[in-house]
This record gives C-alpha cells, structure tokens and sequence, in this order.
C-alpha cells in the first residue's frame, strides 16, 4: 500500500480584513503551495477567509501543558497589572 | 455526515488496561476538570481509555463521511437538472471536507492519517452502517439529505460540546455546513411530492427504504450500549442512543406529515400525554448484519474506495517527487 507521508500543516484564516489570523485546523500536502490550495478547498469552501496562512506543524515552538502553571506563575500574583486593582475616589471622572 | 453510536463496537484486545503511569489521583483529576466542563486539549494528560475511545469514534465518523460520498456520488451524472448537480457536487464535496476535518481532530490524539486509511481499507474499522444501503433512484438523494443528514444532525449538534476540544471544534464546522444539506434533501422530497403521482410514488419509495436505517444510526438501544455511561460521564456523549432518536423521531414525522407521506411503521403514533411520538420496534438483526459487512453494498463500497486509492497512488508519488525536486533545487 503507498503511504502518503505528506507532512502536516496548520491553516490559519483571516476571515475579514481588519480581523487577525485564526487557526482553522490542519491538512497534510507535499509542499507549501499544496498546502495552500488545499486550505483554501478544505476551509474555505463558503468564504471563509480573505487570507490563508500554512505553516507546516513541526516548525511550531509550543509551550508544554504540564508546564502551563510554572509557565503563568510570575504573572499570577501581580494584580496591580490590572486597572481594577486601583480604588478611585467618589468624584473623580475621565480616569 | 454522522457517526453513530459504534463505539461499542471496540474490539476486547484494544480494551487493555489502562497503563500502569495512570494513578488514581490523575484519573480523579481528570474527571474533575471534565465535570467541571474544561476543554480537553491534544496535548493534555489524559487517560488511555479517553484517547482510544475518541480516536475510534473520530476515525469511524471520518470513515462515514468519506464512504458517505459514493451513494451520492452514484448520481452526480445524473442529477435531474443542472442546478440539482452543482447542489449535489457541493455537497460531496463538504462530505469530503467534513473527513479531513475529523481525520485531522483524530490525528490530534497520535494516530496517522495512513493508520486509519489503513483499517478502512482493511476493513478493521466500522463506518456508519447507512452507507452500506444503495441509491436506487433520485428520490434517495431527497432522502439522504432529509432523513440521514437530519439524523446526523441530531447527534452532531451535542458533539460541539464534546469535551475534546479538537473534535468539538470540528463539530462546530461540519454542523454549519450540514443544514444546508438537509435542506436542499427536503427540498427534493417536496418538489417529487409536488409533481406527478409517479414522482410522488418515488418520494414514498425512497421514505420506505430509508425510514428504518436512519432510525439505526444512531446506534443499539440504552440497555445494549455498554460503552455509554463512560462516554457520557467523559461529557464525549451528552444525550444516550435512544433519546437522539427521540428526538429526530419527533422533529421528522410531522415533516413527513406535510410532505404528504407515510412513515412505514404501523405502530407509529402520538402520544398525548408525553409529547412523543412512539415507534415500532427495530429489525436491530439487520443492523448487526449490515454491520458485520453483510448489508446490500458492504463489498461494493469498499472495493470502491481502494480503487480511488489505488488510482491516486500515482499522483501522491508525483507530488512527493515533485516536492522533492524543489526542495533541493531552493536548497541550491
């Protein structure tokens, strides 16, 4: 049996301009233009997008799961980041 | 187009136990962070019963969708109209997109694309039993969208919410996709049941033939269901067999009714105290046959799909060289 062993890509889709790029799922091709083509036939099919981004999937650096609560740690205590953190007094506006 | 409810049908050798790595504090954490309705992400820690049963589901539905493409397919080059051809090449065209959807969700959880190919074509993995039924005429093209897309619809809509994040996301896609093809089936019936006797004696015909596979679909009765419970308390299922085809018995028989059909079932009526419409009982003989490869096009619709592999082989090898050959060449 002949196997394919195309390699993987990731599609991402800007549906509108003015939106950014989303990812829409994946799809094996031999090449980058395949890769294209193939995106635009398998998730575009109703006007999706009015741009594709391929990237093949083995040259995205991902951040490890079982790391995810060393990873977020640092900015987990640093509630002063947020707006709300800061009491403003009774009459004051535009702030 | 649908996958139905087959995951019972997992062979005991792929129910090995569970790795000795998985210790119960890990098991309990995972089914927390299901209850708590936490989306399941590919590389997440998850237990090894978890993937199997979602790579078996998720390849099975892929399977569907691809095999779902050849009834159809079976009147491209006859559709009665041009108008009805481009609708009809749409729509196995999305049957083709909604398997590359699901095979990419499946891959998601460490199994190849060639892997699955494989067990199609090896006959190792199930595929909805519907496609194994012919199309015999025009009317069944009215009668898949309405009566099978429908019923697929019915079970897909839940799987949006599916815990695995990639296959509900993939549910979502192929969800919006599909009432356009249950439309454009009703939308068939309706002109036949609007056109001459004989047109409308092709409606009833094809509703007599499909009734009873459609009820299939979606899977043996709640008591024989073994992998349920586990499926539903993984939040993978969210509605049992039996209430799914409650419910697309409720919602089809009155658009039977205005169609101006019979639904072939003589114990079929409605009850007023609960709501529902009851139902005969189901020849589930024929289902487990047809499943086992003995219904009308079993055979056929293999044969078929590795012929179209068999055929593309070239034109993969072609690619991959081609491929190759720029690769080097920008290389350079």
């Amino acid at each position: 049996m002949s196997h394919t062993n195309w390699p993987l890509y990731e599609v991402f889709i800007r549906s509108r301009s003015g939106l950014s790029h989303r990812h829409a799922g994946s799809l094996h091709a031999a090449d980058d233009d395949m890769a294209l083509d193939h995106a635009r036939d398998t998730y575009t099919r109703r006007m999706e997008g009015v741009s594709i981004w391929v990237v093949r999937s083995d040259r995205i650096v991902a951040s490890d799961p079982a790391e995810t609560a060393a990873l977020f740690e640092p900015a987990e205590d640093k509630i002063y980041r947020h707006p709300t953190f800061y009491e403003i007094p009774d009459g004051v506006e535009n702030l | 187009m649908y996958t139905q409810g087959l995951d019972q049908q997992g062979k005991p050798e792929q129910e090995k136990q569970r790795r000795p790595a998985e210790s119960e504090a890990e098991l309990r954490a995972f089914q927390r962070r299901c209850d708590a309705e936490e989306k399941i992400e590919a590389k997440d820690w998850m237990p090894e019963a978890y993937r199997r049963t979602l790579v078996r589901q998720i390849s099975q539905h892929a399977h569907s969708e691809i095999i779902g493409m050849q009834p159809e397919g079976n009147w491209l080059t006859r559709a009665p109209s041009l108008k009805r051809k481009v609708i009809l090449l749409a729509k196995v065209q999305d049957e083709a997109g909604h398997g590359l959807y699901l095979y990419s969700a499946a891959e998601t959880l460490g199994v190849s694309r060639d892997k699955m190919v494989d067990d199609l074509l090896s006959g190792k993995a199930k595929y909805s039993s519907i496609f194994n039924y012919a199309t015999l005429t025009w009317a069944d093209i009215g009668a898949i969208g309405w009566l099978v897309d429908g019923a697929a619809i019915m079970n897909q809509v839940p799987l949006c919410r599916c815990s695995y994040g990639p296959y509900a996301r993939a549910m979502v896609r192929v969800c919006k996709e599909e009432s356009f093809h249950q439309r454009q089936g009703f939308d068939i019936m309706h002109v036949l049941c609007s056109g001459s006797e004989a047109q409308k004696a092709m409606a009833q015909d094809a509703l007599n033939r499909w009734w009873w596979p459609s009820l299939m679909m979606f899977g043996p009765s709640d008591k024989d269901s073994e992998h349920s419970a586990q499926s539903m308390a993984w939040k993978i299922k969210r509605f049992s067999n039996d209430e799914l085809r409650q419910k697309f018995v409720d919602a089809t028989v009155p658009q039977a009714e205005f169609l101006g059909l019979r639904v072939p079932d003589d114990d079929l009526h409605f009850n007023e105290a609960t709501g529902h419409y009851e139902f005969g009982d189901i020849d589930w003989q024929e289902f487990y046959d047809v499943l086992a490869g003995n219904g009308p096009c079993n055979r056929e619709r293999l044969a078929k799909r590795q012929k179209a592999h068999d055929d593309g082989a070239w034109v993969r090898e072609a690619a991959r060289a081609y491929a190759a050959k720029h690769a080097v060449q920008e290389a350079a």
